[in-house]
C-alpha cells in the first residue's frame, strides 16, 4: 500500500484498502478557524441540536488566523462566536485573540496594523500552529476546514480540507466517509543549490503536471533528497498539494519529523504517543516523476494561477509594484531569515509586506540576532513594512482594511501559494508566486529577477 | 425528485476559482445565518473580471439570478475549500453546475450541502454556448439539449451523489437512509 493507503486502512480499522474505495475513517483532530468555524458549528447545532457536545473536546482545534486585525464587525463577530461554542462546549485547545474568556475581540485601527493586538494565547495561520502547538502526529488522520490543511502531510499524516457540512459531520461524529485517492509518487533526490528554496519544488512539480494535474489523488514525496529538507521545507512542499489539486501531500517518518513533534508535543503537553506509516516497497502508483533537487532554478508561477510556471530568469521583464512575504507557505522563521540573507545591508526598491505566520516567529525575528542586529530590525532597516500581528492577512485578500491587502490593479510577487485572480484583494491585480529568496531579490530590483544575481555578499 | 431544469445558461471559462465564486471580503458572512445566506447569493461569482465578464450573474442590487444554470470549463471549483461557493451559487439560484471537470473539494462541498448538481458535461460546453441560451438538462436522461438548434450533449452520470444531493444534503441523507437517526 502507499502511506495514504495505509494511513487510510489504519483509521478505517482494516488490514488493507485501495484507491478508489470509499471508507469511513475515525478523525484523529478536527481544525477550525474564524472563516468556517462559525458556519460548522451552525452545522453541528442545526443537526446535531443546540445542546448537542463535540465527539471529543480535546479533538477539536480551534484557531482563529484569517480576519483577526481588521476593524470589519462581522470579522471580530465571527471570533466572539468561536469564544461563545468553546465555552459552552469546554473546548480544550481554543487559541484565542484575546485572554479574557467573556471578553469580545475588537481590533482598534487607531493603533495602526503593525504593533500586537494579541494576547497571550493567540497562535497565528492555523497551518503554522498546528504543529508548533504540538496538533500534529505521525500516524494521524488530520481534517481541517482549509484547503492547506494538507501541509500537516509533511509529519506524515493523512491531511485534507473539507468543507463546514462535512466538518460539521466530523465535529458530532469523529467520522467521515471518504474515498481513498490514487498516488502520485515524487522521488526528490539530490540536495537545492544556494538560492534555490523549497518553494521552487513545489512551483516546479506543479507546472510539471498542471494545476488541475493531480485532482483527486495524493501527492506522496520519496527519495534521498528529503533527508536534506527541513520540517519547514517540508510543510512549504506539502502546503501546495492542493494547487494541483490534490487530496492530501505526504512524507515519510524520520528522525527529523520524530525531533520536532516530540519536543513539540511535550513544550505544549499535547498527546505525545504516535505511530508513523513506513514506506511500502509494494505499492501501486498511477505516475512517478524523479526531481533532481540540483538541477532546480529559482521558479515563479505567473499570474492567474499556479501552474503557470517560468524561470524568475525569464521574467525580468516583469515590473513589480509591490513585494509581500508571509502566510502559512511563506511566513515561517526559515523564510524570513533566507529573506534576510538577501536584503542585509541594501534596501527594497518597491513596497514590501512582511506578515509572520504565528507570534511564535515574531518572538524569534526579534530575538535573533545577526552581527548585534535583530533580524526584525536588518528586516525594518531594509525598508520592509514588518506587522507583529502575525496571520492570514493579504494571502486571501480579507476584508478591505486588511495589512498588506491590495485594493487597486497592482503587480504583486509573493510567497504565498495562491494567485488566482482577485486572490489577494483587487480583482484585476496580478500576484506571481515565488520562493522568499525570489521575493526578496525583486523586492530590491523592482522586477522580477533570479535572486542568484543578487547573491548576498 | 426534479430531473429536469431548464432556463438560461450563465457561461464561464477554465479554472474558475473559490475566490472568483464568492470572494475573500464575504466570507465574514456565516452561511448557516439565514440573512447571511442571503447576501452570499448577491455575490455570487461577483469575483468574474468585468474586462472578461461584463453580464453579471446576479445584477446588481439583486439576490438571485436569471440563470438557474451555470456553465463552466476545466477544473470549476478550483482552490479553497469555503463552503460558501456552492452556497453562494445556490443561494442565487443555481440549480446545476455543468462543467468540464470540478475540483475535489468544491464538487464534494455541493453534495454535501445539498445545493446544486455538480455535473461533469462531457465535451466542452463552454465553448458551446453563449451566456442566456436557454437548455434543458434533463439529469435522468443525461443530457442537455438546446431547444433553439436542437443540439443535444451528454453529460455524465452522476452515480451516488444524485441521491446525496436529491435529499438535500449529506444530513438529510444519512437520516432518510438510516446511517443517522431522524
Ligand atoms: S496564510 Fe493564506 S493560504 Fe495559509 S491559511 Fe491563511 S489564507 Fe490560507
Amino acid at each position: 500500500m502507499t502511506l495514504t493507503e495505509k494511513l487510510l486502512a489504519r483509521a478505517a480499522g482494516k488490514a488493507e484498502v485501495r484507491a478508489g474505495e470509499n471508507v469511513w475513517v475515525k478523525a484523529d483532530v478536527l481544525m477550525t478557524h474564524d472563516v468556517c468555524g462559525p458556519g460548522t458549528i451552525g452545522v453541528f447545532q442545526r443537526e446535531f441540536g443546540a445542546q448537542a457536545k463535540v465527539w471529543d473536546k480535546d479533538r477539536v482545534v480551534i484557531i482563529p488566523d484569517h480576519y483577526i486585525f481588521t476593524a470589519d464587525s462581522k470579522s471580530n463577530r465571527n471570533v466572539d462566536i468561536l469564544r461563545e461554542f468553546v465555552r459552552q462546549q469546554g473546548i480544550t485547545y481554543f487559541y484565542d485573540v484575546i485572554d479574557d474568556p467573556n471578553g469580545m475581540w475588537r481590533f482598534d485601527l487607531a493603533q495602526g496594523a503593525l504593533k500586537r493586538q494579541y494576547g497571550s494565547q493567540y497562535a497565528g495561520v492555523c497551518h503554522t500552529a498546528l504543529p508548533q502547538k504540538g496538533h500534529t502526529r505521525p500516524g494521524e488522520v488530520l481534517f481541517g476546514t482549509d484547503s492547506h490543511t494538507c501541509m500537516a502531510g509533511a509529519f506524515n499524516e493523512f491531511a485534507t480540507g473539507i468543507g463546514n457540512t462535512d466538518a460539521g459531520f466530523v465535529m458530532g461524529t469523529g467520522r467521515l466517509l471518504l474515498k481513498v485517492p490514487e498516488t502520485m509518487l515524487f522521488r526528490l533526490e539530490g540536495k537545492l543549490q544556494p538560492g534555490v528554496m523549497a518553494k521552487d519544488i513545489i512551483l516546479h512539480i506543479i507546472g510539471e503536471i498542471g494545476f488541475d494535474g493531480a485532482t483527486y489523488r495524493a501527492l506522496q514525496f520519496e527519495g534521498s533528497g528529503i533527508a536534506t529538507l527541513s520540517v519547514d521545507d517540508r510543510m512549504t512542499v506539502a502546503n501546495m498539494a492542493i494547487e494541483a489539486g490534490g487530496k492530501n501531500g505526504i512524507f515519510p517518518f524520520d528522525a527529523r519529523t520524530a525531533e520536532y513533534v516530540e519536543a513539540r508535543t511535550r513544550l505544549n503537553g499535547t498527546r505525545q504517543s504516535y505511530e508513523p506509516v513506513e514506506l511500502d516497497p509494494d505499492q501501486k502508483v498511477v505516475y512517478e516523476l524523479t526531481v533532481d533537487l540540483a538541477r532546480l532554478e529559482p521558479t515563479v508561477a505567473c499570474h492567474p494561477d499556479p501552474g503557470q510556471r517560468k524561470l524568475a530568469k525569464e521574467l525580468g521583464d516583469v515590473q513589480l509594484d509591490r513585494a509581500y512575504i508571509g502566510s502559512c507557505t511563506g511566513g515561517k522563521t526559515s523564510d524570513f531569515v533566507e529573506f534576510a540573507r538577501w536584503l542585509r545591508g541594501r534596501r527594497v526598491s518597491i513596497d514590501t509586506f512582511g506578515v509572520p505566520a504565528t507570534p511564535e516567529i515574531v518572538h524569534e525575528l526579534q530575538t535573533t540576532r545577526w552581527g548585534g542586529e535583530r533580524l526584525w530590525d536588518l528586516l525594518v532597516a531594509a525598508g520592509v513594512q514588518m506587522t507583529e500581528n502575525a496571520g492570514c492577512a493579504a494571502c486571501l485578500g480579507g476584508p478591505v482594511d486588511t495589512f498588506g491587502r491590495m485594493n487597486a490593479p497592482l503587480k504583486c510577487i509573493s510567497a504565498t501559494n495562491r494567485n488566482f485572480p482577485g486572490r489577494m484583494g483587487h480583482k484585476d491585480s496580478q500576484v506571481f508566486l515565488a520562493s522568499p529568496a525570489t521575493v526578496a531579490a525583486s523586492a530590491l530590483a523592482g522586477r522580477i529577477v533570479d535572486p542568484r544575481e543578487y547573491l548576498p555578499s | 425528485m426534479q430531473s429536469v431544469f431548464r432556463g438560461p445558461v450563465y457561461v464561464v471559462r477554465d479554472n474558475i476559482d473559490t475566490d472568483q465564486i464568492i470572494p475573500a471580503q464575504y466570507l465574514n458572512l456565516v452561511p448557516t445565518i439565514p440573512e447571511e445566506y442571503e447576501k452570499l447569493g448577491a455575490y455570487a461569482l461577483c469575483g468574474l473580471p468585468e474586462s472578461l465578464y461584463p453580464v453579471r450573474l446576479v445584477g446588481e442590487g439583486q439576490l438571485d439570478t436569471e440563470y438557474p444554470l451555470v456553465v463552466g470549463g476545466r477544473n470549476f471549483g478550483c482552490g479553497s475549500s469555503r463552503e460558501h461557493a456552492p452556497i453562494a451559487l445556490g443561494s442565487a439560484g443555481v440549480k446545476v453546475v455543468l462543467a468540464e471537470s470540478f475540483a475535489r473539494i468544491f464538487f464534494r462541498n455541493c453534495v454535501a450541502t445539498g445545493e446544486l448538481y455538480p455535473c461533469e458535461c462531457v465535451g466542452r460546453l463552454c465553448d458551446e454556448l453563449r451566456t442566456g441560451e436557454v437548455v434543458s438538462v434533463d439529469l435522468d436522461a443525461g443530457a442537455v439539449t438546446v431547444p433553439r438548434t436542437g443540439q443535444r450533449y451528454a453529460i455524465k452520470p452522476l452515480g451516488d451523489v444524485r441521491a446525496v444531493v436529491d435529499a438535500g444534503g449529506l444530513f438529510n441523507y444519512a437520516r432518510q437512509t438510516g446511517m443517522m437517526p431522524r
